[in-house]
């Protein structure tokens, strides 16, 4: 767990090539010159580098975890094209570095993220007591301080109200991007800034930048935080319905560090119901990492991997809605869904050197298999078949 | 398919997005087809359904007024005042058969005028979040079908507005289909027969594509354009089955025309009219049952921008089509184009809700109460659904 991220050691994406890259490419189309640094193409480069990372990387559990709290933060690359250019700097910048490290940190690396900014409107929300608001006539957009609170942090249970997401909305006014310049990138504006301390929950939080980072540390740290995201990741790591008594560990975990999401990680290994095989149906993404790594080939050139997850239903880091991609079986189990998992795993199952179905069995799931998944292997009509029914077997379509 | 799943979720998803009360629709008719084609993007509506005897219009976007109904490519003239793009050829005729209604100044209930944001609520069909989209609300509310789910985008990917506690289809004509020995996936089913979670689902789902493919076999699109209007072929067809889905989604994006909109509107209407012609000719055996509604998820700026085209705006033109459809009329409650009938002094004033249009229309096709279509549009109370868009 505690072995260093080797991306983080990397150069990787960031807000400030990526929007430097962006304003060439435009001012090359302006110039008539062809050009494919634009958003729309960054995207599937970075992210078809991401799901090639997490097939041949050593530390899988570690992408997991960026996997989990970037869908925890959603930024959908539905959004457009500043949330999709964006996607890789986002998870490069404000989830990889915090994955082993403090809750709080993510939770303000994120909220001063470009990419959530743009992704949930807090970029333009303006305080309407603040200069730009008193002349423009603008004011508060609470996108982000709601999901923040329901989605990120607290959860819709934990008994906030509507002041309170209006006051955070308020405390959260100034944190825009700046587009211009020698070095885009996050900016607080004061000009945009609700002027004043706020209450928020029935605590007083001041004004400007750091009075938001108080806030954020003191949510962060909420009690009802702590059950949110120990509940998150049990369903995640452990079960569709995830256990009390797995939740509650977690909870009292987190308290007792500060949100040591390292500890918490080591906490979940510890849990002997982490370790009951087949409790959890991979999402598809998950699956087509899975196949990959079973398979053991080269790349497929182009954005194969990409596709890939698209075809099977969970297009990379492009969910629906600000609540990210749903956590149980029953979301992702449909007739149509399961047979194109069969029509892919076929394909794959078909290139030239993938391993034989035993020796994919024995390196996976050897432990756990069936006889009524032995019995379809070995009455398979070719190799590549056998091979595809393993992938589609009701064993490796869990974990 | 499953009829445990299908049940445990209808429960779940009532519990969870109507605050407790049960989402129960009685048996909808069945034998009425509806289509939905959501235009992703943005359509300019003013220059789809165009007031070309508003004086206004000229001032506003000297560089993209189309000619006047007579003039060489000029538009089709909609009853004096209102014009209909030239590239609408197809459902032009339709209009003139009766069975187009263009409708004006519509907008759903969101003005963010973020693509992301309208479109989403456009499908969820409410003010507020929801995980479930409005056309599979209605699909939950139609009867079972042995053959197959009651609803069907032609997509690879599910749009929101068929997401949620009822299956539906999510088919991709064009999806690659590796080459198998003929027991592959009969294999595949038996592996699962004892999966508690999958082995009702898969064991459907084959016996449903081979229903589709069934129906789909021998299907040509020769001669037609790649994209919408093959896809096009292939939910007719589908639609067109006795025993088949009743519900489709379409898509088709290229929309967003904030430059050079001219030649890039009439490029997508041509598409899309392309599509219309062929739902209409292979739909003609049901056509009379069947209601096709096109929708966007808002509309342009009224004044052109730097680079002749619009930016994003607000109310914007819909097209229903269909047999039973009230057409050869324009739907509209003009608000006027002078700067101070503006809404935001930039956009067209949009003067319906699209659910009032939706509510008016799925109520009688299929045989729905206003209590029930307030559950498939929560909030949506304070809006009347627009009575006499179908003849009866």
């Amino acid at each position: 767990m505690n072995a260093p991220d080797p991306l983080l050691a990397r150069v990787g994406p960031s807000v400030l090539t990526t929007a430097l890259a962006d304003r060439e490419h435009n001012q090359a189309l302006k110039a008539g010159i062809p050009s494919n640094s634009g958003m729309a193409q960054l995207f599937p480069e970075e992210m078809t580098a991401a799901l090639r990372h997490a097939v041949s990387t050593d530390l899988p559990l570690r992408e997991r975890l960026v996997w989990f709290w970037a869908n925890h933060f959603t930024v959908s690359a539905r959004a457009g094209n500043w949330a999709m250019g964006l996607l890789g700097a986002y998870i490069q910048e404000a989830i990889r570095p915090h994955v082993t490290g403090r809750f709080a940190d993510m939770v303000k690396a994120v909220m001063r993220h470009p990419a959530m900014l743009f992704y949930l409107d807090n970029w333009m929300s303006t305080g309407p007591g603040s200069p730009r608001g008193r002349t423009q006539h603008i004011g508060l957009n609470e996108n982000l301080a709601r999901e923040c609170l329901e989605l990120h942090t607290l959860g819709v249970q934990a008994g906030y109200t509507q002041s309170d997401v209006t006051a955070l909305a308020a405390i959260l006014t100034g944190r825009t991007f700046n587009r211009e310049g020698d070095s885009p990138g996050f900016v607080f504006t004061a000009d945009m800034h609700e002027p004043g301390s706020k209450k928020f929950m029935g605590h007083a939080f001041a004004q400007g930048f750091p009075g938001g980072e108080a806030a954020l540390d003191w949510i962060a740290d909420h009690p009802g935080t702590r059950r949110h995201i120990a509940t998150q990741l049990i369903r995640h790591f452990v079960a569709d319905a995830p256990p009390e008594n797995c939740i509650v560990r977690l909870e009292s975990v987190l308290a007792e560090t500060g949100g040591d999401l390292n500890h918490t990680m080591l906490a979940i290994i510890d849990m002997s119901e982490a370790w009951q095989p087949l409790t959890k149906f991979r999402a598809p993404a998950e699956y087509v990492i899975a196949v990959q790594r079973a398979l053991d080939l080269p790349f497929e050139p182009g954005y194969h991997l990409l596709d890939a997850t698209r075809d099977l239903g969970q297009p990379f880091m492009s969910p629906l809605l600000p609540n990210g991609w749903p956590d149980t079986a029953a979301d992702w189990i449909s007739g149509e869904a399961l047979l194109k998992r069969a029509d892919w795993a076929m394909t794959q199952a078909s290139r030239p050197g993938a391993p034989s179905a035993d020796a994919v069995i024995e390196a996976t799931i050897a432990d756990v298999v069936s006889a009524s998944t032995l019995k379809a292997v070995r009455s398979a009509s070719t190799p590549a078949e056998a091979l595809a029914t393993v992938f589609v077997s009701p064993e490796f379509l869990r974990r | 398919m499953h009829p445990s799943r299908r049940s445990f979720l209808a429960g779940s998803a009532a519990t969870l997005s109507f605050g407790g009360s049960t989402l129960k629709l009685r048996a909808a008719e069945t034998d009425s087809r509806f289509v939905l084609i959501l235009l992703r993007g943005a359509m300019d509506g003013l220059n789809v359904v165009v007031p070309y005897g508003d004086a206004n219009l000229k001032t506003w976007r000297p560089g993209l007024v189309l000619p006047e109904p007579g003039q060489p490519n000029g538009l089709s003239d909609l009853g004096g005042f209102w014009g209909l793009h030239p590239s609408l050829k197809a459902a032009y005729l339709l209009y003139s058969a009766n069975d187009l209604l263009p409708i004006q100044c519509v907008a759903g209930p969101n003005r963010s005028r973020s693509h992301f944001e309208a479109q989403d609520m456009l499908e969820i069909g409410a003010e507020h979040r929801m995980t479930s989209g409005w056309l599979n609300r209605i699909a939950g509310a139609l009867p079972p079908n042995p053959n197959c789910d009651a609803a069907f985008t032609m997509n690879a990917m599910t749009p929101l507005i068929l997401h949620g506690p009822a299956p539906t289809i999510t088919w991709d004509p064009f999806h690659a289909r590796a080459r198998t020995s003929p027991g592959f996936y009969d294999s595949i089913v038996a592996m699962h027969a004892d999966d508690p979670l999958t082995g009702a689902e898969i064991a459907d789902g084959l016996k449903e594509r081979r229903y589709i493919d069934r129906v789909l076999s021998g299907i040509s699109y020769d001669g037609l354009s790649p994209g919408f209007p093959r896809l096009a072929r292939a939910a007719a067809r589908l639609l067109a089955a006795p025993d088949g889905p009743r519900l489709a989604e379409l898509d088709l994006d290229g929309w967003d025309t904030h430059s050079d909109q001219a030649p890039r509107l009439a490029e997508s209407l041509r598409k899309l009219d392309e599509g219309i012609g062929v739902l209409r000719a292979d739909l003609a055996a049901v056509w009379p049952k069947t209601v096709i509604l096109i929708v966007t998820e808002f509309g342009r700026t009224v004044r052109q921008n730097g680079t002749t085209g619009t930016d994003h705006g607000t109310g914007t033109a819909a097209l229903l089509m269909g047999g039973g459809v009230a057409g050869g009329r324009v739907l509209v409650d003009w608000p006027g184009l002078r700067q101070d009938q503006l809404f935001e002094d930039r956009d067209l004033q949009p003067t319906l809700d699209i659910r009032a249009v939706t509510k008016g229309l799925l109520g009688p096709h299929f045989g729905l109460s206003v209590g029930e279509l307030a559950t498939v549009f929560p909030d949506s109370e304070s809006i009347t659904p627009k009575p006499g868009l179908l003849r009866v």
